[in-house]
């Protein structure tokens, strides 16, 4: 065996004994970074509902083109075809007059004096409508400005459109993209806050479980160890506790979703926490443990630094 | 082998703890440093440590400057020298023979040295029957003969013992005493600061004696004098 592999052997095995051994800073730590491991993850469902919400409420902004009573299927079909050509256009849903008409009678089936009058109107009265969905919500607007009659891509097809109904929707999507906007930079800015509160707290947990080694690790230099072999043990033992806190906090993640759940399905319109958690599962596991596992080495790093120098 | 020249240490806001020390301490020799409390005694251990560095003046081990060392050099320099302190500031979560494999695995030994050291040291400092226990299972004289087989177990050039009887009863101090003489007798260097009296006359060896940072007496067969 080489001795760098005899080191590594060494240093794996005085950090798993120091874990084992040291029992009340093992698990006060364990506790502490468990606790700050649940707060990142709530904080990563409060963004899969944040983000679900905003995709629900994107997808009932559209754009809503109606169709003179006249326009011809080849003129709506034109129309139909240039719209999902479009690069903004996320999807395209066409309600032929026809349909409208047996949507409404089906709509009205039990009222007959609704439907007697509409058969006192001779002919369809209901025109053509095409429903556009873009891609982004800030989209909108070039769609609508490409729909305009001076733009001439719908060319001579203009002439078959009654309205369209953007121009009347413009203030709520204005709105709804400032909120977007603002919602995503408050997003960022909690991001970092709490980036920066977890990084303190895993700092200061670790730097107190080193602190009571302070006199060892001054021993351990005058009995000329390197820094190196004095910092590998720390570092392993803080890489179990952040692996050990991981899996602690994603066990208890599946109670206090699956709770969470049950209550909030409704509000959330449809959104299952428990099965978000369950869809998320690799992707939290990761999440939290590169978080605890690159904080714990790094304030293990930082903190035995000011001890080694001697 | 290790020597002083005009070395000079102060502290920040003029506070001068070692002026004028020169100092020359010869291979396989046993050097009692003494003086009251804030005489330097423990300054002039810990520049032999390079824990501290001269504010003027040089201190070498052999042709190396050891206020010069860094890095690996100032690592294997350690590794010649042998520590007992007072508080024996052995490795609490760790056994007897951890502690003193420690040591041995610091420096690069392989397992098997270790496995076959370890005991021999500890039959040399009597405690062979207590090397699966833990230093709060210990009494405090076990403690410091664990200490004494760390620091002799790597065989170091010097053992500095810095008042290694301060924490203990009379029967322990005689004992510990005769242990570190045991080793000078083996060859190694041994420097020992102490407060107690009977220690030094007993040994009748090399004394030291520093009053307010200086060296005011040195004799070959000193007796304690302050």
């Amino acid at each position: 065996m080489s001795k760098t592999s005899i080191k590594t052997k060494r240093v794996f095995r005085s950090g798993f004994l120091n874990f084992i051994r040291n029992k009340t800073v093992s698990m006060s730590s364990l506790a502490i970074l468990t606790v700050t491991l649940l707060i990142i993850g709530i904080f990563f469902f409060f963004r899969g509902i944040f983000d679900y919400s905003l995709i629900q409420i994107k997808n009932k902004v559209d754009i809503k083109i109606y169709f003179k009573l006249d326009a011809t299927d080849n003129q709506i079909n034109d129309v139909l075809q240039k719209m999902q050509n479009l690069p903004e256009v996320a999807s395209t849903s066409l309600i032929t007059s026809e349909e409208a008409l047996i949507d409404f009678q089906n709509k009205h089936a039990n009222d007959p004096v609704t439907l007697e009058a509409l058969k006192q109107i001779e002919g369809n009265p209901f025109a053509a409508v095409l429903t556009v969905i873009a891609k982004d919500t800030n989209s909108y607007e070039s769609i609508s400005n490409t729909l305009n009659d001076a733009s001439g891509f719908l060319g001579d097809d203009y002439n078959s459109i009654d309205k369209i109904n953007y121009f009347e929707l413009k203030p709520t999507i204005d709105r709804l993209n400032n909120i977007i906007k603002w919602v995503n930079a408050a997003g960022y800015w909690i991001t970092v806050v709490f980036i920066i509160i977890s990084s303190l707290i895993i700092f200061n947990t670790i730097r107190l479980s080193i602190f009571i080694f302070k006199e060892e690790i001054s021993v351990m230099k005058l009995v000329g160890a390197s820094n190196m072999y004095i910092r590998g043990p720390f570092l392993v033992e803080s890489s179990i506790y952040a692996l050990i806190s991981t899996i602690l906090a994603m066990i208890l993640f599946l109670p206090i979703t699956y709770w969470v759940a049950q209550k909030t399905i409704v509000f959330f319109s449809g959104l299952d926490i428990f099965k978000y958690y369950l869809d998320n599962f690799f992707s939290l596991f990761v999440l939290l443990l590169v978080v605890s596992f690159v904080l714990s080495s790094i304030s293990s790093l930082l903190a035995i630094r000011k001890y080694l120098r001697i | 082998m290790l020597y002083f020249e005009n070395v000079k240490k102060e502290y920040p806001g003029g506070f001068v703890v070692l002026d004028e020390i020169n100092l020359t301490i010869d291979r396989g020799e046993l050097v009692s440093i003494v003086g009251h409390s804030g005489a330097g005694k423990t300054t002039l251990i810990k520049m032999i440590l390079a824990e501290e560095k001269p504010s003027r003046g040089k201190i070498s081990f052999h042709s190396s400057q050891i206020n010069k060392l860094k890095g690996k050099d100032l690592t294997n320099f350690r590794r010649k020298i042998g520590v007992v302190f007072q508080d024996f500031r052995l490795l609490s979560n760790r056994t007897v023979f951890e502690n003193i494999a420690f040591a041995m695995e610091a420096a690069g030994k392989t397992d098997e040295d270790i496995v076959k050291d370890v005991p021999h040291v500890l039959d040399l400092v009597d405690l062979r029957t207590k090397i699966y226990h833990f230093p709060d299972q210990l009494s405090g004289g076990e403690k410091q003969r664990v200490a004494i087989a760390r620091a002799l177990v790597n065989r170091p050039d010097i053992i500095i013992a810095d008042e290694p009887t301060g924490n203990l009863d009379p029967v322990n101090t005689y004992d510990i005493i005769q242990i570190l003489k045991k080793i000078n007798d083996l060859g190694t260097t041994i420097i020992l600061t102490t407060h107690n009296k009977g220690i030094i006359d007993h040994l009748k060896k090399r004394v030291i004696t520093m009053e307010d940072g200086r060296i005011i007496k040195d004799e070959k067969i000193g007796k304690y004098s302050i």
